[in-house]
């Protein structure tokens, strides 16, 4: 299959299942719910070291958010339900309740309930409150700006992880440039993230290593330097690979964000650099979940 | 499926026992068994079809009409269902109602939702005393729900309230919130004396600036978030609660009853 002179590679990619929760943070303006968000979910790029992958989903309207601020919703995933629950509950408590002005809600009411503000309450040393209302529970926890509210629990449901594409350009400022004009375009769809910074992975791995300790190392088959000495998967003229990461609440929302994003890629073209696309995978071995992106182009 | 109606016939020198008349009660009785249902009437009994006149089907909706302020207990412990009472109203009116939509077209008397656990209790006329409290010697009054007030309240409205809503859009008497555990009391008129009297948690939120005894402490004024998510909960309701124009965040906060916990709180418009 070849979209405006780019090949698309007759492969999938592999992802896996994860358990993935929604907060939405307000603020008294957009720029300080950003601040907290950013801050929630910074060094959340992969479970691999990070215990969670987080990103910010979108920016809210204030008739959006529950209590009319201007808000950010943000997805965190994680591999299982307690180290969900767990970086849940500290970042909220470390990036959030520390934030000026802030508040926090669920952002899924379905699904298993896990701990929002529930535990942080505690942090009100006996002057906090609680309000329950049209069913759900808020905290009122007294602070120095005045008083932090947040939801008790949020929805915890099950996820996807792991989708990918990868890019193959003629030059590391193409691969970068087309990556981004992606990430443009991936940002305007809901239940979805992109990980990595900025969207964007310049580090794939492969499962294991010549080192026993790691579980992971280097790609070795897209590094381009490496093409004469290795195994290589890229093409000669091609000088750098980037990778995008996608997280989403289902199987379809990966689906549609691969779409959009390698269409993206795509209507740059040959004529902007643009070689191949492909994606990561272990073959079929690991992940339940496979996108084979000539299905997804079709 | 029309109402299932009472229409009082006569009114009785006695007060009348009516917890047998509600919807889940009476939802796979024919009308000649609800006829026949035998109400307690001071020390004696009366037949529902000597009291009223029963017509419609529908046990789920029902509808009291020509009431008078001897029936008591109306809708006790009501559970699904609809029910609309026109006319004056008697002591412990939906009394431990645990769901549905009750509704009052008239006053209502004594202990009127008291420990009421869930659902919508609109009275569109005025209530008396202890409305949603705990009934004598108990702990714990109204445990949940929503008690919406149109009119003035009695004394001690909420005396021992545990959780829900209480919202009043006239005046509320002495010792409003009395002894209250936890919930919230939304008054738009007046309050009496003796406000938040020993009240442990919870919120008094008031239009109109009360008079406090020396137990509350005035804490500022604040911009609250919780009060912009708490009015839009009453959006719903057919209530000046719902407008636009009622709804505010700006507060004087006042920490009390220092003579008690001290973690509930008198919240007074700006």
């Amino acid at each position: 299959m070849i979209i405006n002179g780019v090949s698309i590679d007759e492969t999938f990619a592999e992802a896996f299942p994860m358990k993935a929760t929604r907060a939405i943070i307000t603020a008294q303006n957009e720029k300080w719910a950003m601040i907290s968000a950013q801050a929630m979910t910074g060094f959340a790029t992969s479970v691999i070291a990070c215990g969670c992958e987080a990103g910010i989903e979108k920016v809210l309207d204030p008739s959006e958010t529950p209590d009319g601020r201007p808000g950010v919703s943000v997805l965190i995933f994680a591999m299982g339900g307690k180290g969900l629950a767990k970086q849940l509950e500290t970042r909220a408590g470390q990036c959030v309740l520390t934030s000026p002005t802030s508040a926090l809600f669920a952002g899924i009411d379905e699904g298993l309930q896990i701990p929002l503000g529930k535990n942080l309450r505690y942090f009100g040393d006996g002057f906090q409150t609680s309000k329950k209302i049209n069913g759900k529970r808020y905290w009122r926890i007294p602070v120095m700006d005045g008083e932090f509210l947040t939801e008790a629990t949020t929805g915890r449901v099950d996820a996807v992880g792991g989708g990918n594409f990868l890019v193959l350009a003629k030059s590391q400022p193409q691969a970068l440039a087309a990556c981004e004009a992606a990430i443009v375009e991936m940002k305007k769809l809901p239940n979805v993230i992109m990980p990595f910074p900025g969207g964007i992975v310049r580090s794939g791995s492969k499962v294991g290593s010549k080192y026993p300790a790691l579980g992971a190392s280097s790609n070795d088959a897209f590094c381009p330097t490496l093409k004469g000495i290795t195994k290589t998967d890229l093409p000669p003229e091609c000088e750098s690979v980037m990778e995008i990461v996608i997280d989403g609440l289902t199987k379809e929302d990966i689906d549609k964000a691969m779409r959009v994003g390698i269409q993206a890629v795509c209507d740059l073209g040959a004529e902007n650099g643009i070689q191949r696309i492909s994606a990561g995978n272990y073959g079929g071995k690991l992940g339940p979940f496979h996108f084979h992106l000539q299905e997804i182009m079709a | 499926m029309s109402a299932l109606t009472f229409t009082a016939i006569k009114t009785t020198e006695q007060r009348v026992d009516m917890s047998p008349l509600v919807c889940h009660l009476l939802k796979d009785l024919s009308v000649a068994e609800i006829a026949a249902i035998e109400l307690q009437n001071g020390k004696r009994k009366i037949r529902v079809d000597e009291l009223f006149e029963i017509s419609g089907d529908d046990a789920q909706n029902i509808l009291i009409k020509n009431s008078y302020a001897k029936l008591d207990f109306i809708a006790k412990e009501l559970h699904d269902g609809v029910m609309t009472v026109e006319g004056e109203i008697g002591a412990y009116f939906g009394m431990s109602m645990k769901s549905g939509e009750l509704t009052a077209k008239g006053n209502v008397g004594l202990y009127a939702a008291c420990e009421m656990k869930n659902g919508l209790l609109t009275i569109n006329g005025n209530a008396g005393d202890f409305l949603g409290a705990a009934l004598p010697g108990n702990k714990q009054g109204m445990k949940g729900g929503t008690i919406l007030v149109k009119g003035n309240v009695g004394q001690r409205s909420g005396d021992h309230m545990r959780r829900g809503n209480i919202l009043i859009e006239g005046n509320a008497g002495d010792y409003c919130g009395s002894r209250m555990i936890a919930g919230t009391i939304a008054v738009m008129g007046t309050t009496g004396r003796f406000l938040g009297y020993a009240m442990q948690r919870g919120t008094l939120l008031l239009w109109k600036k009360p008079t406090l005894s020396a137990a509350f402490n005035d804490c500022g004024s604040h911009t609250l978030a919780f009060l912009p998510i708490l009015f839009k909960s009453f959006k719903k309701l057919d209530s000046k609660f719902a407008e636009e124009s009622a709804a505010f965040n700006r507060v004087q906060r006042y920490g009390g009853d220092m003579a008690e916990k001290g973690r509930a709180e008198v919240l007074v418009k700006l």
